[in-house]
């Protein structure tokens, strides 16, 4: 094997030759991708096509048959468990249901990722906890459990937690769907002005073109387990490949499929 | 034909052993963690409360009424050969060595063991775990260290608790309903019990513990998708244990034995 800094190109994320199948499906068939330092990739495709999938490699969820993962220049592959947890302090996932502790208030769950990290001062994880709190918009939340809340409120607890220990990647899975135009709008500016603010790298998984829009500098089309298309927006609207454009308008018939 | 054959016996056979495999794994790691990591106090203390405090009136009627029952059985067997007076003796060595950890183990396995299962489970299925391990906790360190611990640390206890309401509800119903000579039933009962009984009832009390917790958590933590998973980790989780308990006590008491004899000597 190659020693690491010879692959370290300088990129967040580099994805090589990803393969993943699950109960005999082939899900993914081969990823190559490459995420920028600081970009904003929003990943695209149809819904079960495997792009929460790839993003749960990125964070170690899943292990992938063949392929390598490498997250600023380490490959993240044969690491354990355990050692994982280094990677996953860089890089934060927002996870399309939320996954809120349901046991623990709103406060508690922003600031369990503090707390775990052995901040104990009670002063310090209650100001940094209503900073975060304060960028969300969900101030005078504080002690409501997730039950309590409402889609778009759980989102941006979600979003919290994985923020609060300032990663320098954060990983969005559907940060949108299952929420109405507004609040939907109210997250894609979130993303954006964390992304402008703390210059991090995101890659958002979607299937709404219009969260894909709005917060992108790239975007990647995930077709059949394989990057089909890789560019900016624009690219993408003047594409003039069938696939895509059925894709953007949402045609269901002639997808060649 | 013999391969289908072997196919057939073969394949459960694998994956009784993976399964096994697994629970180890599982207790390893938490051993594992438990003597190289922090422990996080808040967590035990809540297991504690959940697993020895809320268990008390379960395992207080379960000793209580199987005390009694053993008790009047055991005189109404006795009597007729003129040896009710050794009833004490019999209700006390049996409750120490079989009834109270094996009926305790049982309790704990229906309420503690399934409460667990499927409270891990429901993390499991609403990504919470995924969660924690995205936020770089390791979950067997957050969720089935402290869970261990306190079971460890209850079991023995909760077993200790089930033995003593027993013989007291044995004496008074032998004492109050049967008409045995209190002072008789006392002097034997002293007489034939003894110290390695109660360290045979506490030693098993351990391992039922050790049992049931990684066999909950374990179904807990490969729980499947839905609250179908959900449920089925949970049914899983009391009928392993409960039968992981029943089948361990006899080969516990057949080692144990050698180490504790019974009887007077």
């Amino acid at each position: 094997m190659m020693p690491r800094r010879d692959r370290y190109n300088g990129s967040m994320i580099t994805v090589q030759r990803l393969k993943k199948r699950i109960g005999g499906q082939e899900i993914l068939r081969g990823v190559d991708l490459d995420v920028a330092r600081g970009e904003t990739l929003t990943i695209i495709g149809r819904s079960g096509g495997g792009k929460s999938v790839l993003l749960k490699h990125l964070i170690g969820l899943m292990r992938p048959n063949a392929g390598e993962i490498w997250i600023e220049g380490q490959n993240i592959i044969d690491l354990n468990e355990r050692q994982l947890a280094s990677i996953r302090q860089k890089v934060g996932i927002l996870f399309q249901g939320s996954a809120l502790f349901d046991s623990m208030t709103v406060a508690e769950n922003i600031a369990f990722p503090l707390r775990e990290a052995g901040e104990r001062d009670p002063n310090i994880l209650r100001q940094r906890v209503s900073e975060m709190l304060e960028v969300m918009e969900l101030q005078g939340h504080e002690e409501k459990m997730p039950v309590n809340l409402s889609g778009g409120m759980k989102k941006r607890v979600g979003l919290a937690r994985s923020i609060i220990r300032q990663p320098s990647c954060i990983l969005y899975d559907e940060p949108t769907s299952g929420l109405d135009p507004v609040v939907s709008d109210s997250i894609n500016k979130l993303i954006r002005r964390l992304q402008q603010r703390l210059g991090v790298t995101s890659i958002v998984v979607t299937h709404d073109m219009k969260n894909a829009f709005h917060v992108a500098d790239r975007i990647a089309y995930l077709h059949e387990g394989r990057i089909y298309f890789h560019g900016t927006p624009d690219e993408l609207r003047q594409s003039p490949d069938r696939l895509i454009q059925d894709f953007l308008v949402g045609r269901s018939e002639g997808r060649g499929h | 034909m013999f391969a289908r054959f072997f196919n057939a016996l073969g394949r459960p056979l694998v994956r009784f052993i993976q399964y096994l495999g697994e629970v180890v794994m599982l207790a390893a790691d938490t051993f594992e963690s438990l003597f190289t990591r922090r422990l996080r106090w808040k967590l035990f203390l809540n297991q504690i409360v959940e697993i020895g405090l809320l268990s008390q009136l379960v395992v207080v009627i379960t000793g209580g009424f199987t005390g009694a029952v053993f008790s009047a059985q055991t005189y109404f067997q006795f009597h007729k050969i003129g040896m009710g007076s050794a009833t004490g003796a019999v209700v006390s060595v049996a409750l120490m060595r079989e009834l109270g950890p094996v009926l305790t183990a049982l309790m704990v396995a229906g309420r503690v063991g399934a409460a667990m299962s499927a409270e891990i489970g429901t993390m499991k299925v609403t990504e919470q775990i995924d969660a924690l391990r995205a936020l770089a906790v390791y979950p067997t360190d957050y969720l089935v260290v402290p869970r261990a611990l306190a079971m460890m640390v209850s079991m023995p206890l909760l077993v200790a608790e089930c033995i003593a309401v027993g013989i007291a509800v044995g004496y008074f119903v032998a004492i109050s309903l049967l008409e045995i000579n209190g002072t008789y039933y006392m002097a034997n009962m002293v007489r034939w019990t003894r110290s390695r009984d109660i360290i045979m009832g506490v030693s098993k009390a351990f391992c039922f513990g050790i049992l049931i917790v990684f066999i909950s958590c374990h179904k807990g933590l490969t729980a499947r998708e839905g609250a179908v998973g959900v449920g089925r980790a949970t049914t899983e989780a009391v009928v392993n244990a409960s039968l992981a308990v029943l089948i361990c006590n006899f080969f516990l008491t057949m080692m144990l034995n050698i180490i504790y004899p019974a009887g007077y000597q």
